[in-house]
């Protein structure tokens, strides 16, 4: 649904921008891992694509807010990182698959790099209240760009952090770490959210130890809904038939081990309707 | 009093002149979350194809200055799986549907119109011509009168005659009306224009081309005054012949300057990404315009931007004899 919610507050988070956002309707229907786009650029905006964001945080006061994080980019977030209290926002949401849960109790370990862990505390809040033993792993360039390691230290069993720069925990990549994480709190699944080229260490990790894994993707979208086709990546299907999927709709959360990450950014020439398998190429 | 926003898509009727524009609309079930598709003039498919195609590599997309850059590659399931899944969902529902058309040969666009032919729920056909021809080194239909016409005739032919065949044209020619010209010999029953002018951008960081597919099709508000242009030259040379205004349509007011210039119906494309409502809006501010205006029926505003300076404003004096 598109509400054109409130700016409650705004705050500055190390190297990230979070506003809180009043959009009852929205905060009322979400789930972890749901995500929402925000139009960017006021009503005679130049800039046609929406932004999509994770949500970090769903309170009910104001009757129901969101939280967005996100770190400047381009003109767009540019403009979002300037909205003050009460300055309306154009959102849609909540948008995409949430993240399948558990019913049982087990041992779960969250990974998120840089702003990428914000969509895991939601989770972490529902993983919680079914009693299930979470941990974390974060990571990111540097200190400043490791997000959520106070709120994660407060709420997980484990919390290990690791930047590339060493400026914070382990030097190295969340990936360095996570095998130990696994075999210490016995997981028995592993969620994800970062870029591309680390979910597919995530992926490859959690294989290692037969464990399911979930992962957010993060493709460029326009539109969030399904319609624009351009947030696609190449990911097999029950069928076993891999499709070109759109991030948006039929993901962002999929199962780490059907996601083709190293072919994203490419058809692969197995995908359905791939050019010379039988397809005629027009463009 | 409302003003009447019926129109003619050919012979057929709409209730509103607003549809989506193809490939921006998605299967209908995407956009049927936000609102009631009955209220759409019509709802137009992406382009359908005869195999399934996995379309072009990502990046897919980059935005430019009031626009859009797209190289999608007409990722779709192909005519089995749309005349299976998707065009019944819309048929069921009875949303008036515009099924677009893309092939590589003139037979292929003829087998998709014979699959067509007998497929209930189809409002009109629209052929899409801007994909390359392989029988002609990859040249597109859409940069050719008799290219076009071969298309539009043999689907033309294919099909029955109460579903009105649109032929879809591309603003990338030396001359446009020639082409429409061609395409209303063949039979065409209505024209669509403007298809996405090719365009690129490139990544300054990166120093390579934005788009996996090097160009793509430029869209939004940049490319409307292309559209007007388009619309305005098509309609002064056939005026007879229905055209469907699309092209950078982000408000009533670009709807508007579309249907002056000669549309009578108008395709919201690029809009839609950016506001899922987009279609209801537009229509909306397109009917309190007219209404400033004077206008009581949209059929009277098509085309008035061509009037003589001067020349007496007859809807604003004769009462409509409706």
């Amino acid at each position: 649904m598109q509400v054109t919610g409130t700016v409650l507050t705004t705050r500055r988070v190390d190297a990230y921008h979070a506003l809180t956002v009043v959009a009852p309707g929205i905060a009322e229907r979400f789930r972890p891992g749901h995500f929402v786009s925000v139009a960017v650029g006021g009503s005679r905006s130049s800039m046609l694509t929406r932004r999509s964001f994770s949500v970090h945080d769903v309170r009910s006061d104001y009757g129901g807010t969101v939280e967005l994080v996100f770190t400047v980019r381009g003109p767009g977030t540019e403009w979002l990182a300037e909205r003050r209290a009460r300055d309306t926002l154009d959102l849609v949401g909540p948008l995409g698959r949430p993240f399948p849960v558990p019913r049982d109790p087990v041992s779960v370990v969250l990974v998120g790099f840089e702003y990428g862990s914000a969509v895991l505390f939601p989770l972490a809040d529902t993983l919680l209240a079914r009693s299930c033993r979470v941990d974390f792993v974060l990571g990111g360039g540097s200190a400043d760009r490791v997000f959520g390691a106070m709120r994660a230290r407060r709420i997980a069993e484990t919390t290990t952090l690791s930047t590339r720069d060493g400026s914070l925990g382990l030097r190295g990549e969340v990936t360095d770490v996570l095998a130990s994480v696994i075999t210490d709190t016995r997981a028995d699944v592993v969620y994800a959210c970062g870029p591309m080229e680390v979910m597919r260490a995530v992926t490859s990790v959690a294989i290692k130890f037969d464990i399911p894994v979930q992962v957010v993707a993060e493709e460029a979208m326009a539109c969030g809904i399904g319609i624009c086709m351009t947030c696609v990546l190449p990911v097999i299907g029950d069928d076993g038939v891999t499709r070109m999927v759109r991030a948006c709709v039929d993901g962002p959360v999929f199962r780490g081990e059907r996601v083709r990450f190293e072919d994203v950014g490419t058809i692969p020439f197995d995908a359905q309707g791939a050019p010379g398998g039988g397809a005629r190429h027009v463009s | 009093m409302s003003v009447d926003m019926r129109t003619f898509l050919a012979h057929v009727e709409l209730d509103g002149p607003v549809i989506t524009a193809a490939g921006c609309a998605g299967t209908g079930r995407e956009l049927a979350q936000f609102f009631d598709l009955h209220r759409l003039g019509a709802l137009t498919t992406p382009s359908i194809t005869m195999a399934p195609r996995a379309g072009r590599p990502t990046p897919r997309m980059a935005e430019t200055p009031s626009g859009l850059l797209n190289a999608v590659g007409l990722q779709g399931p192909g005519i089995d799986s749309f005349l299976e899944r998707e065009l019944p969902w819309l048929a069921q529902r009875g949303i008036r549907t515009v099924v677009s058309i893309g092939g590589g040969t003139v037979n292929e666009y003829s087998a998709l119109a014979r699959r067509l032919a007998d497929a209930p729920g189809v409002t009109a056909v629209e052929v899409n011509l801007a994909c390359p021809n392989i029988e002609d080194r990859g040249r597109v239909f859409a940069r050719e009168g008799a290219a076009s016409a071969e298309v539009v005739g043999s689907v033309r032919s294919i099909m029955l005659g109460d579903v009105p065949v649109i032929a879809k044209l591309s603003p990338d020619v030396a001359d446009i009306v020639a082409v429409a010209t061609a395409c209303a010999d063949a039979g065409a029953d209505a024209l669509s224009m403007i298809n996405n002018p090719l365009g690129m951008a490139i990544d300054t960081a990166t120093l390579r081309p934005a788009l996996a597919a090097g160009t793509g099709g430029l869209s939004g508000p940049a490319i409307l005054p292309l559209a007007v242009r388009c619309v305005w030259q098509v309609h002064a040379a056939l005026p007879r012949v229905p055209i469907i205004g699309m092209g950078g349509v982000l408000t009533g007011s670009d709807a508007l300057q579309l249907i002056l210039a000669g549309a009578c119906a108008v395709g919201v494309g690029t809009a839609l990404f950016h506001d899922p409502y987009a279609c209801l809006r537009i229509e909306r501010e397109l009917a309190d315009l007219l209404q400033a205006r004077g206008f009581q029926r949209l059929a009277d505003a098509v085309g008035v931007a061509h009037r003589p300076p001067g020349s007496p404003a007859r809807h604003l004096h004769e009462e409509s004899s409706l």
